[in-house]
């Protein structure tokens, strides 16, 4: 029997909080989850830091992976499998490209491709296609395999049914972050009847599409996104959590671009930091030890650098007030002026930030967006895109609601108000 | 700080006006690619490399009041100008100067049309890939323009004149 066709001998399952189980029966998938590329997701957090709003959200991006990918199985096992629509050809390759679609992202992501200048998305290809274990497993299907997988996750693989199935308005990969996300953070938002959007999901050329009958699960899944975004996702003290984090990454570069001594070599970043990163460089870092480097760095001489740490390790966050870009761009410039002159650096202590969000969005004809719609598929078989139907979700698509904060360390200011006024002049600018 | 934001006004600014929310795309992306520091994101979606963080800049830009949005109906589709306002010139105090050769850049890139661009940025997109590899992407990826061999060569000499401007 070929690799590609081989199962196991008993089905193996993960007990899994969202879905129940996650069952795995084809030897590849299995061989795959062993890898170390693969355990590596393990160390990484699905929400980098938002587990320090909600405590619960300490999940990682293996459990993530393995979710879209029972996602996927089920949707072509249990619905699209017979389907005249449906190459049953594309199962395995499909299945993989769900289970590995997260393969780069790094430790606090976000934050570190920020700093770096990295993309995760070229990392999952490196990794695919790369001198690594996974490659070795999924090479051993066929020589192609690999690049297939890595196409259908960078989106350039011809069969776009397939492409859809992870990526596309309404696709495995949110299906489960919305739920597993919810699930751990403990908000009450982000659930919808996934089985009833199952069971309606249709495979078509170009994609897959929602009976018209499912419309209304559709409607509830896109307001648990919206809902999802603003609650969790956009929550302004984790975001000033990733600001601190950011500026980390930010002090420890500029310390070792001016020859600074640290006590402790940052070996690990050495690379990152030069430009010289080889793949490997970047696989062998985790989580728990940027965490690490955090804890020592607070022992470190240079004084930005430890409080930085101090503040991310002990949830010292910085404060935030609301900040409109359009008539108050001048204010910051202001404030910069009044932060040096108080001897505070604003490049760490004085950060804008902003979050925005388009729940749901459809491609018009010409030049609209890039988005591809969510279609509703007719009694007499005929597409319509869903917001046509809907007037829940017409009444927020192509809305993008937008949020500006401005962060800064209201502990130091007032505590030293009383000392130096200029600390009180900033708090009165910022908080009014 | 709002540098991101101040570096989209100054780009149009120094374009004077760009129409086309895809050839907008188009252009930073290409600037992008010869190093000029823009920091928005890119992935590949229907017309090739697409920012979302660029689409929301200049969403912002706009409700700012710093960008002005023309919109002309062609029949089968809506266009859309950009150009920079009174207002956002004054924003401009915020930018850094600009690269020496990014205004040469944009010129040779407005002068295009989005079409081209759209081939250029996607050849770019896969510009770690061998020049064939290259072509057999875009092949694929973008079945459906049918691009000509002539296109593909005046693609590739685009490339190469843009990359005579890049920053080293």
């Amino acid at each position: 029997m070929e690799y590609k066709d081989e199962k196991l001998v008993e089905e193996k399952v993960f007990k899994d909080p969202v879905h129940r189980y996650i069952h795995v029966r084809d030897k590849v998938i299995w061989d795959v989850i062993g890898t170390s590329e693969f355990q590596r997701l393990r160390r990484i957090k699905q929400l980098g830091t938002t587990y320090l709003v909600f405590h619960g959200a300490e999940h990682s991006r293996f459990h993530h992976s393995l979710g879209v990918y029972e996602i996927v199985r089920r949707i072509i096992d249990d619905g699209f499998s017979g389907r005249p629509e449906w190459n049953n050809e594309e199962r395995l390759v499909t299945m993989c490209a769900a289970l590995l679609h997260d393969l780069g992202h790094g430790p606090f992501s976000h934050a570190f491709e920020k700093v770096f200048d990295l993309d995760h998305e070229q990392f999952t290809q490196a990794i695919l296609l790369g001198d690594t274990e996974v490659n070795a497993v999924l090479r051993r299907v066929a020589p192609d395999f690999p690049q297939k997988v890595a196409d259908i996750i960078g989106k350039t693989y011809p069969d776009k049914l397939v492409v859809s199935l992870i990526s596309s308005q309404i696709d495995a990969d949110r299906m489960d972050y919305l739920q597993r996300d919810a699930y751990f953070t403990g908000v009450s938002y982000g659930h919808f009847d996934m089985e009833r959007i199952l069971r309606v999901m249709r495979p078509t050329e170009e994609q897959a599409v929602i009976k018209y009958s499912g419309m209304h699960a559709v409607e509830d899944y896109i307001m648990s996104r919206y809902q999802m975004y603003w609650q969790v996702y956009f929550h302004p003290v984790s975001r000033s959590a990733e600001v601190i984090l950011t500026k980390i990454l930010h002090r420890a570069k500029q310390l070792h671009a001016s020859g600074y001594i640290f006590k402790q070599e940052p070996t690990h970043f050495h690379s990152f930091f030069d430009k010289t990163f080889v793949l490997e460089d970047y696989i062998a870092l985790d989580e728990n030890i940027l965490m690490t480097y955090f804890q020592i760095w607070m022992k470190e001489e240079d004084a930005i650098l430890s409080d930085l740490c101090y503040r991310f390790i002990n949830r010292r966050l910085f404060q935030y007030a609301e900040f409109d870009p359009a008539t108050e761009y001048r204010k910051i410039g202001e404030l910069e002026q009044l932060f040096k002159e108080a001897g505070i650096d604003p490049a760490y202590y004085l950060v804008t930030d902003s979050s925005s969000d388009l729940p749901y969005d459809f491609y018009g004809p010409g030049e609209e967006n890039e988005r591809l719609p969510i279609y509703l598929q007719m009694k007499n078989g005929d597409l319509s895109e869903l917001s046509r139907s809907s007037d829940v979700v017409d009444a927020i698509s192509g809305k993008r609601r937008t949020d500006h904060k401005i962060y800064f360390p209201e502990d130091v200011l007032e505590a030293g108000k009383a000392k130096n006024p200029l600390y009180g002049r900033i708090l009165h600018m910022l908080k009014g | 700080m709002l540098q991101e934001h101040a570096r989209i006004v100054q780009f149009i600014s120094m374009a004077n006006e760009v129409t086309g929310r895809k050839k907008l795309q188009k252009m930073i992306y290409i600037a992008k690619k010869m190093n000029f520091p823009f920091a928005e994101k890119y992935e590949l979606h229907m017309y090739g490399p697409y920012s979302e963080e660029l689409t929301l800049r200049i969403e912002e830009l706009c409700a700012m009041g710093f960008l002005a949005e023309r919109c002309t109906d062609k029949g089968s589709y809506v266009q859309y100008s950009y150009r920079v306002t009174g207002e956002g010139e004054g924003f401009l105090e915020m930018a850094d100067d600009a690269h020496a050769m990014l205004g040469t850049c944009i010129d040779s890139m407005n002068a295009k049309s989005s079409r081209f661009l759209e081939l250029v940025s996607t050849l770019l997109y896969f510009d770690q890939l061998d020049k064939d590899e290259q072509i057999a992407k875009v092949l694929i990826v973008k079945s459906k323009l049918n691009f000509t061999v002539e296109e593909m060569t005046a693609a590739f000499e685009f490339i190469s004149e843009m990359q005579t401007y890049a920053v080293q």
